[in-house]
């Protein structure tokens, strides 16, 4: 078993428990084990650094510091929360006053920060860590036949904190290929999908989502994946919103990359929170089971 | 300090010098179609020396964070974070935004962070709602009803007690930052 210090971030517990739900799942089988920080707080976001940029850092580096007493790798499956987390370190190591300055903060709570928790994605973790050789070799329901869209979104790959290609990556698309499936080209796979702004410029996001949707489909796509809980939301939640807006009818399933995975390690569905998403995967199941069945037959 | 060593003097605002005005990071902006100054026409404006103008314009509020500004700047400009930077500016200084609702969201959400430790979204929403347009909500209501028949909204928030020292160490910042 492989350590680390867990951060699961907000929305694995809310709007994402799809996320939160399948990760849980799949760590054992694979052979990683998550140890969740305790007491962990909101990482601010970019929404913080927004309103006051170095308190930012400030809330941010609790939870670094809370990971540093344990001596593992942080590893977050938020893409936000991966660049708010990596950003505040590499911040706090450029610049020393604000690190004292922050550590006497710190203090008042009984915790310090020395600037050496390496932080990771849970996506650079599958690829590279787990690798995907042990992936496919776990596969008891391979995915065959099954298209899908990788989609990576934006922080999960830019700025460029170095672990794939930040204009067109390719760790998404191996972990789908290692479950049996096909990683269709998309060539939109790291283009915004509006984050956060699809509360208050809805018109404008949505515009975004369309072209996203529309680009899986014209390659093909028979869903689409991510690691990322707001792209996820943003993609599945407001897809009824889309077809409101500019009379089309997509009913594109949107799974999480660990959900995809947990399928084709066989885990249920309901353990892998696929009840929670709000296009019906249905049709990804009825495929995966259907061919399970025939493998079984053929044996 | 002109506003531009003010802009240079704030976190993410480093290199605003080193602009070369080749527009890139405009021609990357999926949003930049919705802003009044787009990013290389608001770095002219800080290096004019036009304050009110910029930090009263909504124009950064419309960026996603996307970074491929900043992927593709030549010159290590980071546009996006000199967004935040601008962003945090206007916040300091109480300007009162036109032509968004992005800072409304913004404050939702860090205040939804320093009550509960974690950000509770529906609790943020319906504060974002509440103080901007209660109507709006009725529009999008059919999505939240999905999320939330679909436990992805939980009606409590989940109260952290790591937000107790959340807060202090907050405080002491302040008071740190305040005796500089």
């Amino acid at each position: 078993m492989k350590r680390y210090a867990y951060y699961p971030g907000c929305s694995t517990e809310s709007t994402a428990i799809g996320l939160g739900l399948s990760i849980k799942a799949v760590a054992g089988p694979l052979g990683i084990e998550l140890e969740e920080l305790e007491d962990w707080t909101c990482c601010g976001s970019v929404q913080y650094g927004s309103l006051d940029e170095l308190e930012a850092i400030l809330v941010a580096t609790r939870n670094l510091a809370l990971a540093e007493k344990k001596g593992l790798d942080l590893v977050t499956p938020c893409s936000s929360c991966f660049i708010t987390l990596t950003s505040a370190g590499l911040q706090l190591r450029k610049n020393h006053l604000l690190m004292s300055q922050v550590n006497e903060a710190l203090a008042v709570a009984n915790l310090e920060y020395h600037g050496n928790v390496p932080v990771r994605h849970l996506t650079e973790v599958l690829a590279s860590d787990v690798t995907t050789e042990v992936i496919a070799s776990n596969v008891k329901y391979r995915l065959n036949g099954l298209k899908v869209a990788p989609y990576y979104g934006c922080q999960l790959v830019r700025p460029d904190y170095g672990f794939d290609d930040p204009d067109f990556p390719r760790s998404l698309d191996r972990l789908v290929e290692s479950l049996g499936a096909e990683a269709i080209p998309f060539p939109l796979k790291s283009r915004c999908c509006g984050g956060t702004l699809v509360i208050p410029e809805e018109d404008m996001a949505l515009g975004l989502i369309r072209k996203l949707l529309d680009n899986a489909l014209e390659n093909g796509a028979q869903c689409i994946t991510t690691p990322c809980p707001l792209c996820q939301i943003n993609l599945d939640a407001y897809q009824s919103r889309v077809n409101n807006k500019f009379k089309t009818h997509y009913n594109l399933p949107v799974l999480f990359i660990t959900q995809l995975i947990g399928l084709a390690l066989g885990i249920d569905a309901v353990s892998l929170g696929l009840n929670t998403n709000i296009v019906s995967p249905g049709r990804v199941l009825d495929d995966i089971l259907g061919a399970g069945q025939e493998a079984s037959h053929g044996a | 300090m002109s506003f531009v060593e003010e802009v240079a003097a704030t976190h993410g605002g480093e290199n605003i010098c080193a602009c070369i005005q080749c527009g890139i990071c405009t021609g990357s902006c999926p949003t930049a179609g919705e802003m009044e100054y787009p990013p290389r026409k608001i770095i002219a404006l800080i290096r004019a020396g036009m304050r009110g103008e910029v930090l009263s314009s909504s124009s950064m509020w419309h960026c996603l964070s996307c970074y491929m500004c900043t992927l593709r700047c030549p010159r290590d400009v980071r546009p996006a974070e000199l967004a935040h930077a601008l962003k945090s500016l206007a916040s300091r200084y109480n300007y009162r935004i036109k032509g968004t609702r992005a800072p409304a969201i913004y404050h939702s959400f860090v205040s939804s962070m320093i009550n509960n430790g974690r950000v509770h979204e529906l609790g943020m929403i319906l504060r974002y709602y509440l103080t901007t347009n209660p109507l709006v909500a009725l529009k999008i209501f059919p999505v939240g009803l999905k999320l939330l028949l679909r436990r992805r909204m939980p009606l409590r928030p989940h109260k952290t007690s790591g937000r107790r020292s959340l807060a202090r160490m907050v405080k002491k910042f302040r008071e740190i930052r305040g005796s500089h």
